[in-house]
């Protein structure tokens, strides 16, 4: 059986089952950390999933094994995705271990992402940690594209040694830049590491924003974006204009299969992307 | 609410109820109702009236489930087994389409659409609301499932009101029965004195109304209507349960850290009975399974429980590992944030997940205890 050649929504054929995976290419594998690859895919005919927004998610599909949830990290209007994957399973081995020419599945995109538009007129502080930066990536270009409407803008991004930081090379071209602050910190290093040591939070105070007129953007381990989240609200943010990436097991990302609930929210429907107001009654609970 | 056609309620002699049986073959309906199979009522096939519970009731109370002789012939003389009618619009099992290897790319093949068009025979009020309920999920979009959608559209439903109420119904705290208010297409009412053995069928829809049609039915008399309302009340006030739903919401908000859950995690199980019971529930995995040479693989879905500790595995461990916390996803969620995501309570107060626990958990009494302030340990002064 041919693959249906015609755009989405355009042919009389039946429509295509809503979970049923696209097929995409990959274009290029690039090693990030030990555990962690970057895969660039771009649609293997004309149907394809509609652009995603910064924030937003994806479920990849690797051929008999099953789907993951991903982030997109970066997004072109040709159709072109990013995704970065660490080995933590069965699927993601399989996603890590594909070559350039492979094909992988797609559906998306899901879920609710960064707020961007309402962070304008203010200062925007981002917070990544690990594997909190792919998500936040498209966030920054975002911002750094339409730099004259926000105020000042904080970067910080932490990860637990010098070997687990990804984008490296990004990290230094934004480094360079003079209008977006970017800290990079880890949990621990060697000597062969002259940046800065301590948790995210300890970057904070050295961060420059107005509180009341701020928006942050946090993204990592569920302990450090509520260690993060009190430390902005500490400071004076107020906890509706902090916003967190939230993570749960999902089976079919648009709140039918019950998987992804926190508290009230399906965090695939609702979220990710979620008001620390509304989450932390629960992020405050164990096990929730 | 949509006239009966035939101008009010009709009324159909016990002896003239295998017609009825063929006036839904007719319409094109497939029969599923209650049937007596391993000591319980259960929910399949029906051949024909022979197939019912004639003369059966069933016994219930936390923990327990046992069938007794009526002592007379009634069809539909019990109040709810543990197999609801979610079965038939959303399978334990459902093959969701197979992909295939196409050179190095793959394609999609959607599943056929089954036709059968079910008439679901003997669905009681609470079971009414509850296909409301999975309406919501399954349907309230942004994704609408497309299985249900199509196998919803596709059913005639045929209530009957309880004529009694199990010991473990509480349908009138929940606002959900017994009497039948909407979603159904047929109500019957079984009248089993005084006079002879008959029902009281009434049309709700136009589906309703055909089936009527084909059956030679005379118009009821008003004592009979009296008499369904009379056998309705009747059930409602011998409630076996009853829950305090006033503000269950907020409670369950903020009593994550209470006591009770500590409770009852030291009773449950985690064993997934009540929410394979819960004609609500709605939680499910996918699985991909391969044929033999591996060109092919198959999409499934199946039901999955919050009891399970894989449900909410992230990163190789599961968010939820405590028994404490699996239950409290569960009883939260029915009552409480449900209501947040579908406007409606989760719980349809049919009391299954109180018949069929193994231990007996009682969600009416955790809920009221609950509603208990917890005690602060402080030490007293010696005297």
């Amino acid at each position: 059986m041919l693959a249906d050649p015609s755009p989405s929504g355009a042919s009389g054929d039946p429509e295509p089952p809503p979970l049923a995976p696209i097929p995409y290419v990959v274009r290029s594998v690039t090693t990030e950390t030990p555990d962690t690859v970057t895969l660039t895919i771009r649609p293997s005919a004309t149907r394809r999933i509609a652009t995603p927004r910064p924030g937003q998610f994806n479920m990849l599909y690797a051929f008999g094994v099953g789907e993951s949830a991903i982030s997109v990290s970066r997004a072109s209007l040709e159709g072109e995705l990013v995704h970065t994957v660490r080995r933590v399973g069965k699927v993601t081995n399989a996603l890590s271990a594909v070559t350039p020419g492979d094909t992988v599945g797609v559906r998306g995109p899901y879920g609710r992402g960064w707020p961007i538009a309402e962070a304008r007129g203010g200062d925007v502080v981002v917070i990544a940690g690990g594997l909190g930066l792919p998500p936040l990536r498209p966030a920054i270009y975002a911002i750094l594209s339409q730099r004259e409407s926000f105020g000042r803008v904080e970067v910080i991004y932490g990860a637990r040694s010098p070997k687990d930081l990804v984008y490296y090379d990004e990290i230094q071209t934004w480094r360079r830049r003079t209008d977006v602050r970017f800290q990079t910190t880890v949990d621990a290093a060697g000597r062969d590491w002259y940046g800065d040591v301590g948790v995210v939070t300890t970057r904070l105070p050295d961060a420059r924003f107005d509180p009341p007129k701020t928006t942050a953007f946090v993204c990592g381990p569920e302990i450090m974006m509520t260690l993060s989240a009190k430390a902005l609200a500490d400071r004076g943010v107020p906890r509706d204009r902090i916003w967190v990436s939230m993570e749960r097991n999902m089976k079919c990302a648009v709140g039918l299969c019950g998987h992804c609930q926190f508290g009230p929210s399906f965090v695939c429907r609702d979220g990710p992307v979620l008001r620390f107001s509304a989450l932390e009654p629960f992020l405050s609970v164990k096990e929730v | 609410m949509v006239g009966s056609g035939a101008g009010g309620p009709r009324s159909l002699p016990r002896e003239e109820f295998p017609a009825f049986f063929e006036a839904l073959r007719a319409e094109g309906y497939s029969i599923v109702g209650p049937t007596v199979r391993d000591g319980a009522i259960v929910y399949d096939r029906l051949e024909g009236v022979d197939d019912l519970p004639i003369g059966w009731t069933d016994r219930q109370e936390a923990g327990r489930y046992r069938l007794e002789r009526r002592g007379d012939r009634a069809l539909f003389g019990y109040s709810v087994g543990p197999f609801t009618w979610k079965k038939f619009l959303f399978p334990a099992r459902e093959r969701l389409f197979t992909i295939s290897r196409d050179g190095p790319s793959f394609s999609v093949a959607p599943e056929p659409t089954d036709p059968t068009r079910f008439a679901l025979l003997g669905m009681r009020a609470c079971e009414l609301a509850g296909l409301d309920v999975t309406d919501r999920v399954f349907q309230g979009g942004p994704v609408v499932d497309p299985g249900y959608s199509a196998r919803r559209s596709r059913i005639l439903r045929v209530a009957v009101q309880c004529g009694q109420a199990g010991g473990t119904c509480f349908c009138v705290s929940m606002g959900t029965g017994p009497g039948v208010r909407d979603g159904a297409d047929l109500v019957l009412t079984e009248i089993l004195e005084p006079g002879p053995h008959r029902f009281l069928f009434e049309a709700r829809t136009g589906a309703g109304t055909s089936v009527l049609a084909r059956l030679k039915t005379a118009v009821a008399p008003v004592a009979d209507e009296r008499t369904a309302g009379e056998i309705v009340a009747r059930t409602a006030s011998s409630m076996g349960r009853a829950l305090e739903t006033e503000g269950v919401r907020d409670l369950l908000r903020e009593t994550l850290s209470h006591p009770r859950w500590d409770d009852v995690a030291r009773r449950c199980l985690s064993c997934t009975n009540c929410t394979m019971v819960c004609p609500t529930c709605f939680c499910s995995t996918q699985e991909e399974v391969p044929d033999l040479t591996g060109a092919t693989v198959e999409r499934w879905r199946r039901w999955d429980s919050c009891f399970n500790l894989g449900f909410t595995e992230l990163h190789g461990t599961a968010v939820r590992k405590s028994g404490l916390s699996r239950y409290r996803q569960w009883l939260t969620h029915k009552l409480g944030t449900w209501h947040d995501q579908f406007g409606t309570s989760g719980c349809i107060g049919c009391g299954r997940c109180i018949t069929w626990c193994p231990v007996g958990i009682d969600l009416t009494a955790e809920i009221a205890a609950l509603r208990v302030p917890p005690v602060s340990v402080t030490k007293e002064a010696p005297r």
